[in-house]
């Protein structure tokens, strides 16, 4: 795996690959796959973007489609909720506007994490490459296709005079968690997915579970205070709440922002325990 | 130096898909398949192999369909990490096993080659040069531009092998099939081998042509069912076969 990826020409150091089962040497392997894989990014982004245009090609408005479906998504739901709910559309839009792009980046990065390794298998087969680069791919893709839906929030913004105060400077830390958790989820399901194939069918149905029981559509305020701690329970509401809490919230609440870098801090373990320990097993699953 | 070294390596395959319950009786009387510690149906595609390939060295992998002469090939090409034994490459590994050989399909032909250059680390003027070195050995022309699902075998043979051998491997690895294009372009492949070969690298051919052995390779190593039947310069084998 090394061996080729750490240099092609002949007049370089000459590449060496060796295993030997009695040493497998897991760690140093998995950190190997890492490091070189973030050092490949330039490969991860270029297969993004071939990804993006496959999807795309023929389409005239391409990704943006997506920008247009989520902002029918959120001038229909903001109409209809606002009512519901019996709150000023000015107050209630942002919230909604940004949640909604949020919560879209968050599901369409796991529900792809499901696929990234098995829609990987024909290339995982043929040329040793950095496992990294694999799931980075996928984590790039996403973010490109979310991203479109960036400017909806700045119209919202916009049309409503809502601006947010210093505490805004906070969101780049918030993005930052959510790529972070983006890349561990999309190693840790890309590899179940790769080994257990009900893994997808598992994901899909959490993900629609998960943004009703998500403070996407409603606000975290509108439960009653006793019940509002047990949101602290759901991991997609804490990390939601890093990028909502800048953008609309004053900040967020403290203990959300704590307990999204406990959840954090808890994937990346996990993942990082999974890919160790079965990273050489990942060509015999796909 | 380059240099092949395997001591003891074995591959074995999980069927993870399968039930291994049902199939548990039918398959212990093959030695190949079994069920192993958490039940499930493993088939051992190497065993206990155990060969060196120097400096120099053309090898020729024979043995019937299913021998595990692919598989070696992947094995060698750092796909799969052994389940026992030890495997030491020396060199720069080209592969050439399957058609695809990594390669986008929803790619032009020039995408790809610049995909293969950022999966080298190449940047500037080493990434344009291979550019400009696999678009002229695979003469391939307008094609380049265009989508490689659109290619025919032939063509996409050329890609491949032109992507494989033109940063100098040092270890090639190849599925005969590989020498089957038109007969202009096999000319200069063939003379693009035989540079290589004559540079002392690696050269390690899966094929059940046996002119093709005879043509290219000097020493042969015979699979059947996962072990090695046979090893040693190529009339001796074949002989013996």
């Amino acid at each position: 795996m090394d061996g080729q990826a750490s240099g092609g020409l002949a007049e370089r150091a000459m590449p060496v690959l060796e295993h030997d089962a009695g040493r497998p040497c897991r760690r140093q392997r998995a950190i190997a796959d890492l490091t070189t894989g973030f050092a490949r990014w330039r490969l991860a982004w270029a297969l993004a973007w071939l990804d993006i245009r496959h999807r795309y090609r023929g389409s005239v408005l391409g990704p943006f489609w997506l920008t247009i479906s989520t902002g029918a998504m959120v001038a229909g739901l903001g109409f209809i909720y606002s009512r519901l709910f019996r709150v000023e559309p000015a107050d209630y839009l942002p919230h909604l506007a940004v949640s909604l792009v949020t919560w879209n980046l968050i599901s369409l990065t796991v529900q792809d994490a499901t696929g990234s390794l098995n829609s990987a298998g024909r290339m995982i087969r043929q040329l040793p490459m950095p496992f990294t680069v694999h799931a980075l791919r996928a984590v790039l893709r996403n973010a490109i296709v979310s991203l479109h839906n960036a400017p909806l929030i700045l119209a919202v913004f916009l049309l409503l005079g809502h601006a947010p105060g210093p505490e805004a400077l906070l969101l780049p830390l918030g993005i930052a968690l959510i790529l972070v958790n983006a890349f561990a989820a999309t190693m840790l399901l890309g590899m179940l997915c790769a080994r257990f194939r009900d893994i997808g069918q598992i994901v899909a149905s959490v993900m629609q579970f998960g943004f009703f029981m998500t403070p996407v559509l409603w606000r975290p305020s509108q439960l009653s205070p006793e019940l509002q701690p047990l949101l602290l329970l759901n991991p997609f509401y804490t990390v939601l709440e890093t990028v909502r809490g800048p953008l609309v919230e004053g900040g967020g609440p403290l203990a959300a922002w704590l307990a999204a870098l406990l959840y954090t801090a808890l994937l990346v373990v996990a993942a990082a325990a999974f890919f160790v320990r079965f990273r050489g097993r990942i060509a015999y699953w796909v | 130096m380059a240099l092949i070294e395997a001591e003891g390596l074995t591959i074995a395959f999980p069927f993870y898909h399968l039930g291994a319950r049902s199939l548990k009786k039918r398959l212990l009387a093959n030695a190949r398949l079994h069920t192993d510690a958490s039940n499930r149906v493993v088939v051992t595609a190497l065993q206990e192999m155990t060969f060196r390939i120097g400096r120099g060295e053309r090898v020729a992998l024979v043995g019937p369909n299913g021998a595990g002469k692919t598989t070696l090939l992947r094995t060698l090409g750092g796909i799969y990490e052994p389940a026992g034994g030890r495997l030491r490459v020396e060199g720069a590994v080209g592969a050439l096993i399957d058609l695809a050989s990594g390669m986008e399909a929803d790619a032009t032909g020039r995408e790809n080659i610049e995909l293969r250059a950022l999966y080298r680390g190449l940047a500037g003027a080493e990434r344009q040069q291979l550019v400009a070195e696999v678009a002229a050995f695979s003469g391939l022309g307008d094609f380049l531009d265009v989508p490689i699902k659109t290619y025919s075998a032939g063509m996409e043979v050329r890609l491949a092998f032109a992507l494989a051998t033109a940063m100098r491997p040092q270890v090639l690895l190849m599925d005969e099939w590989f020498l089957a294009g038109d007969s202009a372009f096999m000319e200069r492949a063939q003379a693009r081998l035989a540079e290589m070969v004559g540079a002392a690298d690696i050269l390690v051919i899966a094929t059940h042509d046996m002119t093709v052995v005879r043509r290219w390779c000097t020493r042969v190593i015979r699979l059947e069912g996962g072990r090695i039947t046979a090893d040693g310069p190529v009339e001796a084998v074949l002989a013996a076969a």
